[in-house]
């Protein structure tokens, strides 16, 4: 039992010691402006990152997460802001492509790895056609969307804790989330008490698709315009986000919380590595490095947990 | 039978798999108020008529009537609607969510507000009533349950009621995993359940239970059902024998020559192989004869190093999962555990490797124009052969087989019976897993395994198929 509390705080731990590192190294971080600063690439990672969580949990990997995000990215940085109602139907007609992904995998028995990997390429190839060269501009909102400056808390704090409630209520707390860890845990017997795995895996990618699609807008809204090839590292922060987070590939063992945590933690490795004044290059073996940590004192906690027994 | 009353009815259900016979025109009904033990041995078709009740499988003929009405598109939520549940024999929750969220999976018809609150209190309840004295949380992850504790769960959650009344529930050996408390616990749930009018079809390898709870036994054989009337025309030994088929000789060797020297044996002493000797291990499937196989082979062969003259072979059931590598040729598939004898300086002879192949292509007679065509072109039996080939063109005295014979043709059995008798007439010995009646008594010695444990174990003479069934289904309640 403690062992099993003790791999729930195993995330927020990690953040914890990197951030308090932070903080000792630059004091000046520890300030409304400083943390905002640290922690607004956060979001749109953190949402990235629940959308793998999506996926993950119903026994799925999505490739395809970076290239899918840099293509919202560069549909925001245009048709969003010309032609709204155009830029919403792009974005829906997306998220439905999500869908049919998801019941393709599920229908032909198909390696979701594959399928996605193969879709990385078209959504990479759409946004190129949309942005052959970086441009764009970000729609006004979304750009107010991130520099908006709350009373008290950033809003990157602010839209972090937002994400994981809301995350939190969905995966963890509803019906909706209760089925979608369960076909992650065991498809068959969700099957078997009657539910449609093929509309509940749809439903997991779709959601997934739309968490994606926050993810692209408001990373736009950050760097006020766009590049085809502007996420294309959030495939593998995502799914390291996830793992980081708590969560495992199989089994539908993922927590939404711990996932927002990941996606924080990895973005401030490299902030950390900065103070540091180590080259940027060294950032990904970094993050990397953390990974590896925290995944070893998992390993051991569940080392500790068998060893004395629990069942 | 008054087919107008029962819960539900089948009539003349068939179900093919491939060439194996599962269901084979069974007439099968169930009242309320009624509690029927199902028995028979391994492959009777017992899973397949519990998954045709539930839904889970479609009939290839016959049909289904529920409460006297014809039903054309039986499905799992159609019979969930009809009130039908089912505890399987393997446990199926999702071990990720907490026993909260299983409730919700297990019962769409929870409802979508406040369906925490409900469901906590109704499965709480539930247990309460099953098990009085609990001491299960609701709260608690699936995964940290004990295996007991999730069949507690497991059953709880069939026999609790929503918005559908539960009519019948069916129970795949649901007193498994449980202690004698908690067994009678739930029998008298049971029991209570029967008298207030539900319907239960209760399978068990325990007969004492069947035979205390059921109020009639459907006993199959071969996807037949063999008898079908009152519980208390029945005592264990007349059980024992319904599930038995008329007895058939066939002819003994004489292995008291070879009975000497002990090939292998387990470390803990328990099981034991003679040098020419043809041991089965019989008893109903998944009671732990795989794992007495995999422990025999690891104790006798656990290194790392490959290296030549490898003590035991290993010849595997599943062949898709254990034993082809599809994309590989015939020739490549046999020869795979001879590598390092037909290595010489670090390169494979493909002519040794050739001659091999037609060597055992001969002999064995794998049904081919071509030792490089592709595994797959084989038919499943052929794929078996030359899985045997694999093992026993191996040097290896000891062949270890772990129930290979599955959905493999009457021809091609006979022609592995007589492969075997040859070879162990050589002096090579054979431990041989079989789920099929024929093949155990193919054995010189049987031991016949329950729960894990070796139950008895005959020679000779006594290898019988009733001696086979009494100790596999036990006789009391542990």
């Amino acid at each position: 039992m403690t062992s099993d509390r003790l791999r729930q705080l195993l995330p927020a731990f990690s953040l914890a010691v990197l951030l308090i590192s932070v903080f000792y190294i630059q004091p000046r971080t520890m300030s409304y402006l400083g943390l905002n600063l640290l922690f607004n690439l956060a979001v749109p990672i953190a949402l990235a990152t629940i959308a793998q969580m999506l996926i993950i949990a119903v026994n799925d990997l999505d490739l395809s997460m970076g290239a899918f995000v840099s293509f919202v990215a560069c549909v925001a940085a245009t048709f969003l802001r010309d032609t709204p109602l155009l830029g919403v139907l792009i974005l829906a007609g997306a998220i439905g492509v999500y869908a049919l992904v998801g019941i393709l995998i599920y229908v032909r028995n198909l390696p979701a790895i594959v399928v996605t990997l193969g879709m990385s390429f078209v959504w990479g190839g759409l946004a190129v056609l949309i942005l052959p060269s970086p441009g764009g501009a970000a729609p006004e909102w979304a750009r107010w969307l991130m520099k908006t400056k709350p009373p008290g808390i950033p809003m990157a704090i602010v839209a972090s804790i937002l994400i994981a409630g809301i995350a939190h209520f969905l995966v963890m707390r509803s019906s909706f989330g209760v089925v979608i860890r369960g076909v992650g845990g065991n498809e068959r017997s969700v099957e078997r008490a009657g539910w449609s795995i093929l509309w509940v895996r749809a439903a997991a990618y779709a959601s997934a698709g739309f968490f994606a699609v926050l993810a692209g807008i408001l990373l736009v809204g950050l760097t006020t315009a766009a590049d085809a090839n502007i996420a294309l590292r959030y495939t593998l922060l995502s799914i390291a986000g996830v793992i980081l987070g708590g969560g495992e590939f199989t089994g539908g063992r993922v927590s939404p919380i711990g996932a927002v945590i990941g996606a924080l933690t990895l973005t401030l490795a490299g902030s950390f590595l900065s103070f540091l004044r180590i080259s940027s290059d060294w950032q990904i073996g970094a993050q990397g490095a953390i990974l590896i940590i925290v995944l070893a004192l998992r390993v051991l906690l569940n080392r500790s947990k068998q060893g004395a027994g629990v069942r | 039978m008054p087919s107008e009353k029962s819960v539900i009815a089948l009539d003349g259900a068939r179900k093919h798999f491939g060439a194996v016979r599962a269901l084979d025109g069974v007439d099968f009904h169930v009242a309320p108020g009624e509690c029927v033990g199902l028995v028979g041995h391994n492959g009777a078709g017992k899973s397949t008529l519990v998954n045709i009740l539930n839904g889970g499988l479609s009939l290839d003929e016959g049909t289904i009537r529920i409460s006297g009405e014809l039903v054309d598109a039986y499905s799992v939520s159609r019979a969930r609607q009809a009130g039908v549940r089912c505890v399987f024999q393997e446990l199926s929750l999702c071990p990720n969510l907490i026993i909260v969220e299983n409730v919700r999976i297990a019962h769409r018809d929870l409802g979508r507000s406040a369906w925490r609150k409900n469901a906590e209190t109704l499965i709480r309840d539930q247990l309460g009533k099953v098990f009085p004295g609990h001491t299960i949380r609701t709260s608690e992850l699936v995964g940290n349950l004990s295996i007991a504790e999730r069949q507690m769960v497991e059953i709880a959650i069939a026999f609790l009621e929503i918005s559908n009344p539960v009519k019948l529930v069916i129970l795949d050996e649901p007193t498994s995993s449980l202690d004698a408390v908690l067994a009678n616990k739930m029998l008298a749930y049971v029991r209570q359940f029967v008298a207030d009018g539900g319907a239960v079809v209760f399978i068990s390898h325990i007969l004492d239970e069947v035979l205390e709870i059921a109020d009639r036994i459907f006993v199959m054989k071969d996807g037949k059902a063999v008898v079908d009337s009152t519980a208390s025309k029945f005592d264990v030994a007349s059980l024992v024998q319904a599930m038995g088929s008329v007895v058939r000789e066939n002819e003994r060797r004489d292995t008291t020559a070879a009975a000497g020297t002990v090939a292998i044996a387990l470390k803990n002493g328990s099981l034991q192989a003679h040098k020419g000797e043809i041991v089965g291990l019989a008893g109903l499937s998944g009671h732990g004869q795989t794992d007495a196989l995999v422990r025999l082979y690891l104790e006798n062969t656990g290194d790392w190093r490959s290296r030549r003259n490898n003590q035991v072979a290993f010849v595997a059931g599943d062949r898709s999962v254990d034993g082809v590598l599809p994309l590989w040729s015939i020739l490549r598939n046999m020869s795979l555990t001879l590598l390092p004898d037909l290595t010489r300086r670090f390169f494979v002879s493909v002519a040794r490797e050739r001659e091999l192949g037609k060597l055992w292509r001969e002999r064995i007679a794998i049904r081919t124009d071509d030792m490089q065509n592709d595994i797959l072109s084989l038919s499943g039996g052929n794929q078996q052969k030359v899985l045997f080939a694999r093992a026993l063109a191996s040097p290896a005295p000891v062949v270890l087989m772990d129930d290979p014979m599955r959905g493999v043709d009457v021809g091609t059995k006979q022609d592995v019976y007589s492969m075997l008798r040859e070879e162990a007439g050589k002096g090579r010995t054979f431990i041989w897993y079989s789920t099929e009646m024929d093949e155990v008594r193919q054995c010189d010695r049987v031991y016949v395994f329950s729960e894990g444990a070796i139950a008895a174990e005959f020679a000779g003479e006594d290898v019988t198929e009733e001696n086979i069934i009494r100790a596999s289904f036990k006789e009391a309640a542990a």
